[in-house]
């Protein structure tokens, strides 16, 4: 490589002691230097331009792929029941093996750490990933790190999938994701601490909870709330607001306020008491309660929350992805959607749930009616169309400049 | 003498200070905790260590970490025995430079090691996985090794070899035969070291790492949920073995020490 | 043949490990700084600009973190002085037969994963724990009263995790003094305190040297203990640098911290290094 050596000519050029020459060679040392300075570079796999596929990229993806009988699958705590009925029971069926990993805590961490893999074209050892809407999921599309989906291959999907479910903005026509389930970003906190009930944003900024109130290291679901606080709709911000939401941020934690940023982790800070209030994702803090008899609660709040979906996708470089596929449609059929919702708590992207949810909770007796009835009715669940008045999206970045200055405003924020 | 009773209690003050958070540690492995969650005593049971190997993932990251160590120890113990052979035997020029690579890598913060290695397998467009972290934990490792060793070969009595070649050895045989089995004790705590730095590295495996996990990456990401009895149970048996290795190899070497 | 054989041979035994260190080691510092100095974003790739602004907007940014970080290091180096010279100097002096299997019982907790026995802390420490929830309980402590989260607790983490690199170095130089120099200074000053002033505490300077320089650089570049034991106030440069590279993939200025977190402690060490020689801290670090 030419980089290398005219780095050996450089070390030459910095060790070497004899004079008439020195000087000439500290010369060619320091061009060399400057030189092999420019020669590295991190290459882009962004291809911006075409955030559409090629019409005939599907069918080129999926060419002489063949179903194989494993599935590595990384996805978020809480987001299964631990025993893995659903996993159990495929297995059973179609003879593919499940490896089910939570792996993902926070969508920029897992994006950095498969970016140096996916661009050297290599597999991640997973064969969906579960990934949310945010900013990150548009760096995997626009780095064409995505997988084009077979829509033929997921019937059940086309037959049982919500309509709001099946164009969402951030992927319209499902060309490279399906949802796995949605969730309500929104406040959570333990009553028998607070003292009182929780109902507004303006309670995290109470001095009366000083050191006992969490908050969300992602920079977009901490900037929705500093923002959604000051009643700026996170979607039509401006740089100027967002510059006003970091200092309302700023306040929170420079008057000792705020005890910490977190992610995933924050359930176990309000498992263990750090935290009384925090910023908390809706169908968490009920599987705390079933898994640890505990009694937190989960409001979305006046001024409003956010609504985002995490979606399955397959990596580009997956070795197991028509396997990957079949679980995928799997998990849209209602009795298997049914049961997971019922788990996990949060919002599934099937509608015929609710009624089979009914029909269960009908048939059930004693804790288990009690459970089924509450998520059959759960607004967090199911939530109404007042409910969704009150939820915001994620803002869409036009540019990857203007998430870089998003980012600049806010990342000092989360780390300052 | 009043003053060395006090400082007689202080230090086992400070040794109870440091052994606190083992002793939870231990001790929360025989917590006979309900479910995954591990925060508050709910009696004794030995259940953990029948089921250690029950999450399937923890024990996948362990076996990660054991193969890693097992290499490095291997290379960086080559590699090291060579810088630390050349640097106690012989005078050479560059030898000064070779000293200060040592000592800037054994300075070097963890953190910006990790970082530098990030950049240049970003750099050259590797992908992040079990070699990727073996290479930076070789690196590490080849600074600890060439110094124990260089500490052994500066006081080898050279008369041994000298014999050796008297008696008509070649170099290499003597190399072989006399010098090799008197630094092999310094060899063997090198890639001790090299196995117990690697196993338990966390700053410079994070950033080397990609989607690969091991034992002290899975215990890192496993804390934001909380923490399994499980780990509790790893943890307690690798300190045991840990433990039991430095007692052996301490004993087995004491007496060689008063005969020097 | 064979002389040149000889002369060639220190060359082929360092060769391999030195190449090694060279790509793994050195290379990547230049990686990394080059690094520093491209622009672009995580999509598009980054491409080589010579943009030196961005050391400026990420010290501007970040120089309270730097500064913390230097802080927390020092008080942190300060305090593993005060802790750890006394169980030294108890050991060397009065340890007797036993002094091995003290040293061993200090070493004892480090069989156990850094990770782990910082997050053991947080287990003890935390806010309902074992320590602090029958003191809650009692009323002798308020209800929103917590150690985690505070620089104590980070500092007090430095403290622990780094403390047998304070006491070893330490030891080696105490025990080295020759117990008939502390006899006849007893002699000459007979008044204890003058004599550990004017014997002892010189003599022990060199290992106070190497131990101070083995636990400020990874204390003050630490990100676990801050990470586990503390709270959005008590960030650490690491725990920046470490969001920078592995949460928003900004490679310029995480590298530009990098580069400026080690210049800051790596001249420091040299400097430090050169004036009281490497060899006391390479022997140290071979224990």
């Amino acid at each position: 490589m030419n980089s290398l050596h005219s780095s050996g000519q450089l070390w030459r050029g910095m060790t070497q002691r004899r004079l008439g020459r020195r000087d000439a060679l500290r010369m060619g040392g320091l061009a060399s230097f400057s030189a092999f300075l420019a020669a590295c570079g991190v290459k882009g796999q962004g291809n911006p331009g075409a955030s559409a596929p090629a019409p005939d990229a599907v069918a080129k993806f999926w060419e002489g792929k063949t179903a194989t009988k494993h599935v590595d699958v990384a996805s978020w705590p809480l987001y299964m029941d631990p025993k893995q009925p659903e996993l159990k029971a495929f297995t059973s069926e179609t003879g593919i093996t499940v490896n089910y990993q939570e792996v993902i805590q926070e969508m920029g961490p897992w994006f950095a750490k498969v970016q140096p893999q996916l661009a050297a074209k290599q597999p991640i050892g997973f064969d969906i990933q579960i990934i949310t809407n945010g900013v990150q999921f548009k760096q995997f599309k626009d780095s064409g790190f995505l997988a084009p989906l077979d829509l033929a291959k997921l019937p059940n999907y086309a037959k049982n999938a919500g309509p709001a479910y099946k164009n969402e903005a951030f992927d319209p026509g499902n060309v490279y994701s399906v949802p796995w389930t949605s969730g309500i970003t929104g406040i959570a906190y333990d009553p028998a601490k607070t003292g009182r009930e929780i109902t507004k944003l303006a309670d995290l900024w109470d001095p009366k909870f000083k050191g006992k109130v969490g908050m969300f290291s992602d920079t977009q679901e901490l900037a929705n709330f500093g923002l959604l606080v000051l009643g700026i709709d996170p979607g039509k911000s401006t740089p100027d607001d967002w510059k006003k939401a970091a200092d309302k941020l700023k306040e929170q934690k420079s008057q000792g306020i705020l005890r910490n940023y977190y992610d995933q982790s924050y359930i176990d800070a309000l498992g263990k008491g750090e935290v009384w209030i925090t910023q908390a994702w809706s169908g968490d803090v009920f599987q705390k309660n079933v898994s640890e008899g505990k009694n937190f609660k989960f409001i979305i709040p006046e001024e409003g929350g956010t609504i985002w979906t995490d979606n399955f996708s397959i990596p580009i470089t997956a070795p197991n992805a028509v396997s990957a596929l079949t679980l995928i449609d799997y998990f849209y059929r209602p009795e298997v959607a049914t049961d997971v919702a019922a788990y996990i708590n949060y919002v599934t992207p099937v509608p015929a749930t609710q009624e089979l949810m009914k029909q269960k909770a009908a048939a059930a007796t004693g804790d288990d009616k009690k459970t089924l009835t509450a998520v059959a009715e759960s607004p967090l669940v199911f939530p109404t169309e007042a409910d969704y008045a009150k939820l915001h999206y994620y803002r869409n970045f036009a540019t990857p400049a203007e998430y870089q200055d998003f980012q600049r405003v806010f990342e000092p924020v989360v780390l300052g | 003498m009043r003053n060395s009773r006090a400082l007689h209690i202080y230090t086992w003050v400070v040794v109870a200070w440091l052994t606190l958070p083992v002793a939870v540690m231990i001790a929360f492995g025989f917590n006979d905790t309900p479910g995954r969650y591990n925060q508050t005593w709910e009696g004794f049971t030995l259940k953990w260590y029948g089921r250690v190997f029950g999450i399937d993932a923890l024990t996948e990251a362990l076996l990660v970490s054991l193969v890693i160590a097992i290499i490095t120890a291997v290379v960086a113990g080559a590699l090291g025995t060579g810088i630390g052979y050349a640097l106690g035997r012989y005078r050479f020029r560059g030898s000064g430079t070779v000293n200060l690579i040592l000592f800037a890598a054994m300075s070097a913060p963890e953190l910006v090691m990790g970082a530098s290695l990030l950049t240049l397998f970003v750099s050259m467009g590797v992908g992040l996985g079990v070699t990727t972290i073996s290479v930076a934990h070789i690196m590490f490792s080849i600074s600890f090794v060439s110094v124990v060793v260089r500490a052994r070969v500066l006081t080898l009595d050279r008369s041994l070899e000298e014999a050796a070649a008297d008696l008509g050895a070649t170099g290499w045989t003597t190399f072989w035969r006399v010098t090799f089995p008197l630094i092999l004790p310094a060899v063997g705590s090198g890639m001790m070291l090299a196995f117990a730095l690697s196993i338990d590295d966390f700053v410079v495996t994070n950033f080397t790492a990609g989607t690969t996990v091991t034992f002290p990456l899975w215990i890192w990401g496993a804390t934001r949920v909380g923490l399994p009895p499980q780990v509790n149970v790893m943890g307690t048996l690798i300190f045991a073995v840990g433990v039991l290795i430095a007692v052996l190899s301490g004993v087995r070497s004491r007496p060689r020490r008063r005969r020097g | 043949m064979s002389r040149l054989r000889r002369n060639l041979a220190p060359y082929l035994l360092v060769l391999p490990g030195g190449l090694w260190l060279l790509l793994f080691f050195a290379v990547p510092m230049i990686t990394m700084l080059s690094l520093s100095l491209q622009q672009g974003d995580i999509v598009n790739g980054y491409a080589f600009t010579g943009h030196w602004q961005t050391y400026v907007d990420a010290i501007g940014n970040y120089r309270t973190q730097l500064f913390r970080s230097l802080l927390y290091g020092a008080i942190a180096t300060i305090a593993l002085i005060v802790l750890a010279f006394p169980v030294a100097y108890w050991i060397a002096f009065y340890g007797g037969r036993r002094k091995a299997t003290y040293l061993f019982l200090l070493l004892l907790p480090f069989f156990v994963s850094f990770v782990l026995r910082t997050i053991s802390w947080r287990q003890i420490l935390t806010d309902e724990g074992p320590v602090l929830g029958p003191l809650k309980d009692i009323g002798l402590l308020g209800d929103s009263f917590h150690v985690l989260g505070t620089p104590f607790a980070v500092i007090a983490g430095l403290v622990y995790n780094f403390l047998p690199f304070m006491v070893l170095p330490v030891y080696v130089a105490l025990e080295r003094i020759d117990p008939r120099v502390i006899e006849a200074a007893r002699d000459l000053y007979a008044d204890p305190a003058t004599a550990f002033r004017k014997v002892i505490l010189p003599l022990a300077l060199p290992g106070v040297f190497a131990g101070v320089l083995m636990t400020f650089v990874p204390a003050s570049s630490d990100y676990v203990n801050s990470a586990v034991l503390g709270s959005s106030s008590t960030t650490m440069i690491g725990q920046v640098i470490q969001a920078q590279y592995l949460a928003t993939a900004d490679y310029p200025t995480a590298s530009a911290l990098s580069f400026v977190l080690m210049a800051v402690l790596l001249i420091g060490v040299f400097t430090y290094a050169r004036a009281l020689g490497t060899e006391d801290v390479m022997k140290v670090a071979a224990r």
